[in-house]
């Protein structure tokens, strides 16, 4: 049906030249505003490029990562900035997705000329971002939980300094579950690298403690609907391990719970299968008894720490980890704290190497590998942390939470020791 | 799980899903019937029909069945009076040319997808079900002791999901009065089989596309309502049910109601069905190949007539 119509459109040739013309200026960005300093003064702002995942199916993770980011900076700002210069946050969205987010990294390092990246989450994002900013020579701080930093699988100018990665925190919740909800486990995962970390480590580190994962489903990331992966569940588990991403997380807990009914065996979660979401949501009852791995307590404790606290003040969430100004906006608080924590490292690495401008990158991936213990202090509220240089992989505590009257109540808290393991890398030995 | 629970699960939740199938592919069957625009973004009004029921039972707040009621009123017309206004403002002036509206529906799609995400946000945002119970379901066998009933763990479905059967098939007989004993059919037939002579008889062709074009969204949109309770709204999910209502669409023929509801069924039950037994990628691979099976040897679909 395309002949015969098709030279009736009223486009010629000069116009959409006209309009390519400028469709590729605005590409590639060659308007007032958007272009860089091209000789960075010293009393120029320090340029952080935030790979944000602002659509796509990680964009509920990129608005709280985003909000976090903005505080973390404010503090630092109000602090006196970094080196007496202040700091701007450069946003590009990745749309959750690897290619474009390489395409990213080079627009950061070669249009907004920033100083270093920052911020993505999404393992297979870091994947495809990774060797560009590698090849570009541009620190890239990710905040992903991916083991794919500390496996070696990336390069020297990739870090985690903010948040643990997925193989210590598997490590560490392994015991607990073995010895307290059963040996049979049954692990639901998102069929992405992010997932295979769970599947793999956690299978291993189970077995490690005499139990045994009876089967492994594998959901893809995108989808919507859950109860058909149900049936594969073996009858003799003991134990429901979920951890779910993506825009239909509310959809699978529910469908889970319909799915079980009156009769479940025990259930141990990965928050990130609730994270944004309210735990009272309508549908969730079946959640009361359960547990849930939170790297940072959603919800505030008893005993809650005065960095929590100013934390959550200087983020805009309150005790039961939703918006201030909406509390049906509940925050990704288990792994958005990594954000804010990341950011203070860059800031002490940039001190330590005495951070002028591009030249200095490799002086400040340096200062961070010198690194080691992280205090807990407002610079890093979700606790203290050891950084390890070698790996590029910084090791904190995790938490056990169970689900007590609709809250998320800390029952078992793992140490930084359970969470080690050994050394698989050593990217202090690679070239800048 | 045994096979026979295991087959009847897949079977409620095929059910589930070849019921909201029909809606939104006979709306998309409908535009292109009696339009002859292929309709690119339908699965946007989809998508906003889910939004709109979010937005409308969250603004009322309190037994959830009167914010469901609610919705699924007002959001398949709002849908359905955005879709009219997009064909007077966009496609009427495009002449109904196959191919721009093609283009200006992509446009279309854009829009809406971009405007939800800049208004309502990239959260996936529950809507409570007006009722919700977990049936469970008895299962039989012949064991030791003769003829038994047991409960099988995990076969279980519920209220609601019975209700979008039900609902589904309240709308359909609905529609297909609507088209068959109406004045409103009468006249959308005679603009599909002759827009020019109906034009001579002193039919309003062009009010007659603008409430058509509303039709179709407003049935996506209620699909969407009607799902709305078990899913989520997000303002992505409309990739999904438009790939299937073209598949859909395709398969039984453009145009053609009947077979727009036999393909629906076979398509919406064989997805839930090997969705179950062996992967949803399976399924989608199934599915995308009887399309090309069928438009290799039916190109018109299973109940469609030859264009000439």
């Amino acid at each position: 049906m395309s002949n015969g119509t098709s030279k009736k459109t009223g486009l010629n040739r000069r116009t959409a030249l006209k309009g390519m013309g400028a469709g590729a200026l605005l590409a590639t960005g060659a308007l007032p505003g958007s272009l860089g300093f091209a000789q960075a003064q010293s009393s120029a702002p320090i340029k952080i490029g935030f790979q944000k995942h602002a659509t796509g199916i990680g964009a509920a993770y990129g608005r709280w990562y985003d909000a976090t980011t903005q505080a973390a900076v404010k503090r630092i700002n109000d602090m006196g900035g970094i080196n007496g210069r202040p700091v701007e946050i450069v946003i590009e969205d990745d749309g959750t997705d690897p290619k474009r987010g390489a395409e990213v990294i080079e627009k950061f390092a070669n249009q907004h000329e920033v100083d270093v990246a920052f911020g993505t989450l999404f393992s297979h994002v870091v994947i495809g971002s990774a060797p560009r900013a590698g090849e570009l020579k541009l620190p890239y701080f990710v905040v992903s939980e991916g083991h794919h930093v500390a496996s070696g699988m990336l390069n020297r100018y990739t870090l985690q300094p903010g948040i643990t990665d997925v193989k210590s925190q598997v490590q560490s919740m392994a015991p607990f579950v073995a010895n307290n909800l059963g040996k049979k486990v049954t692990m639901i995962f998102p069929d992405f690298a992010f997932g295979h970390d769970h599947r793999d480590f956690f299978s291993a580190a189970i077995e490690a403690q005499g139990g045994e994962v009876v089967a492994k489903i594998a959901v893809p990331p995108a989808e919507t609907s859950f109860t058909r992966y149900f049936p594969q569940i073996p009858r003799d588990t003991d134990v429901v391990y979920h951890v779910m991403v993506g825009p239909a997380v509310l959809t699978f807990v529910k469908e889970l719970g319909e799915f079980f009914g009156p009769s479940r065996p025990e259930i141990f979660g990965f928050i990130d299968s609730l994270e944004a979401v309210d735990i009272n949501s309508p549908g969730l009852e079946f959640l009361e008894g359960t547990y849930f791995w939170e790297g940072h307590p959603r919800h505030a404790q008893k005993d809650n720490s005065e960095y929590d606290t100013a934390y959550r003040a200087a983020v805009g969430v309150d005790d039961r980890g939703a918006s201030v100004s909406d509390p049906k906006d509940v925050s990704t608080y288990a792994h958005m704290f990594g954000c804010w924590e990341t950011l203070n490292v860059i800031k002490a690495g940039m001190e330590t190497a005495d951070y002028q401008g591009p030249a200095d990158r490799a002086k400040l991936i340096e200062a961070v590998e010198a690194m080691t213990d992280m205090p807990h202090s407002l610079d890093h509220p979700q606790g203290a942390k050891l950084f390890n240089g070698k790996t590029h992989q910084v090791f904190g505590s995790q938490h056990i939470s169970k689900v007590t009257d609709g809250t998320l109540t800390v029952e078992h808290t793992a140490s930084i020791e359970d969470g080690m393991y050994e050394d698989e890398v050593d990217y202090t030995a690679q070239s800048f | 799980m045994e096979f026979g629970p295991h087959l009847m699960l897949a079977s409620l939740e095929g059910a589930v899903i070849a019921s909201v199938l029909v809606l939104t592919s006979m709306g998309l069957s409908i535009v292109f019937g009696v339009m002859r625009v292929v309709n690119v973004a339908h699965g946007e009004f989809y998508m906003l029909g889910a939004v709109l029921a979010w937005y409308v039972t969250s603004l009322l707040g309190g037994h959830p069945a009167v914010g469901f009621v609610a919705a699924l009123v007002a959001a398949p017309l709002l849908v359905g009076a955005i879709a009219a206004s997009a064909d007077r403002v966009i496609l009427k002036h495009l002449k109904y040319d196959p191919d721009r509206t093609i283009v200006a529906t992509i446009g279309l799609l854009y829009i809406i997808q971009q405007t939800t995400l800049m208004t309502f946000g990239p959260d996936a945002r529950p809507v409570a079900p007006p009722f919700n119970h977990r049936l469970a379901l008895p299962w039989f066998e012949f064991g030791d002791s003769g003829f038994a009933m047991y409960w099988p763990w995990g076969l279980s479905t519920t209220s609601y999901k019975l209700f979008v059967i039900a609902a589904a098939a309240v709308v359909l007989i609905a529609l297909w009065l609507l088209i068959t004993r109406t004045k409103i059919g009468l006249i959308m037939r005679a603009t599909q089989q002759d827009s020019e002579t109906a034009q001579a008889f002193g039919i309003p062709v062009g009010r007659v596309y603008s409430m058509v074009f509303g039709l179709g969204a407003a049935l996506a949109a209620l699909g969407a309502v009607l799902v709305v309770p078990i899913q989520q709204a997000h303002y992505l999910m409309g990739a999904d049910p438009l790939l299937l209502s073209f598949i859909v669409v395709i398969i039984g023929g453009l145009g053609s109601l009947p077979g727009t509801v036999v393909a629906a069924l076979l398509i919406g039950m064989s997805d839930g069905i090997i969705s179950v037994f062996f992967s949803p990628t399976l399924a989608k691979i199934i599915a995308t190949f009887l399309v090309a099976m069928v438009l290799v040897w039916r190109p018109q679909g299973l109940f469609g007539r030859s264009v000439p």
